[in-house]
């Protein structure tokens, strides 16, 4: 597995921590799943952050934050800044929304966010599109990590375009890319990782599912079996049937 | 002194951002901006209050 900033995840599910029914299905759903890496975020203090964060650090996990929500760069890199301190981490998980309905990333002020925290000594880990062109531009910007969408966010619609993100991973054989956003079955997780993907961050499909736990089991058992066939190297599909079974030997009865 | 605190307008004694935290009750893991600028733990000591600054304190959160 590629190393993130020259750090190993224990496993490829980066898991976000929002929407839960209570803080208790949260922590089982992080204990039942094995999650190695756990977002977060920074708002306005009402007192229940401090509780949050004991129990966050208590899962033992690595911790990402975001800027979710941020629509400017100027926003975000305050953002950013802010969570350095308070999660006392390099690692930011960098939103730059352009699109109310879509929660599309504005990849231009992205771009420029990256560059600007890069430069700062932060490692970015840019939520962008399935765009070959704004990759390289933010690879270019300092990034070593790759974060397309699957589809948008919360839509848990799976990989809308898995053409683009084949091509992708096709461009950037080295670079450790992580599907983030649109996943909603463990299918779709098992798919990212099939193609090649090094990591699925999700949230949505496991915290609002009837049994949050079990899903973020499932999640991570259609990880690990997408991973193992990637490593296997998959067959190509076909047009014609081609027979499994021997023609040699076979009984003259007719 | 009339400053706005996490959006809502507040009457205060507290000369700097530090002594502001104490005044409000805040303490913990918190991170603080002033005018929209980062201040960083180590600065809001010095950090002078002005008539009108618009203070945000921000702590961790669930997030996706």
């Amino acid at each position: 597995m590629k190393t993130f900033y020259g750090t190993s995840l224990p496993n490829p599910l980066m898991l976000g921590t929002a929407q839960y029914p209570s803080p208790a299905i949260l922590e089982q759903a992080f204990r039942d799943s094995g999650a190695g890496v756990a977002t977060v975020s920074l708002r306005r203090e009402s007192g229940a952050g401090q509780t949050f964060w004991q129990m966050v650090r208590e899962l033992g996990v690595m911790v990402l934050p975001n800027t979710a929500g941020c629509h400017t760069v100027k926003e975000a890199v305050t953002t950013a800044h802010m969570a350095r301190e308070v999660f006392d981490t390099k690692w930011i998980k960098l939103e730059l929304i352009g699109h109310t309905d879509s929660l599309q990333p504005d990849v231009f002020q992205l771009v420029e966010a990256a560059r600007v925290l890069t430069e700062d000594g932060f490692q970015v880990f840019p939520y962008t599109t399935d765009d070959l062109i704004v990759g390289e531009r933010l690879l270019a910007a300092g990034c070593e990590v790759l974060m397309p969408w699957g589809a948008p966010i919360g839509s848990g619609r799976g990989l809308n375009n898995a053409y683009a993100l084949r091509a992708m991973r096709a461009e950037f054989p080295d670079v450790p890319l992580v599907i983030d956003a649109g996943i909603g079955l463990p299918s779709h997780a098992a798919q990212a990782m099939e193609l090649g993907y090094d990591a699925v961050l999700l949230n949505t499909a496991v915290a609002r599912a009837g049994d949050p736990a079990a899903m973020a089991k499932a999640m991570m058992l259609a990880i690990e079996a997408g991973q193992l066939a990637h490593q296997a190297d998959p067959i190509e599909a076909r047009d014609m049937a081609e027979a499994s079974t021997p023609v040699i030997g076979k009984a003259f009865l007719s | 002194m009339k400053i706005v605190l996490n959006g809502e307008p507040r009457e205060v004694r507290a000369q700097t951002l530090s002594d502001l935290l104490v005044e409000c009750g805040i303490s913990g893991r918190v991170a603080t901006a002033v005018n929209e600028d980062f201040v960083p733990s180590g600065l809001r000591i010095a950090h002078t209050l002005a008539d009108g600054d618009r203070i945000e304190v921000v702590a961790p959160m669930q997030g996706g």
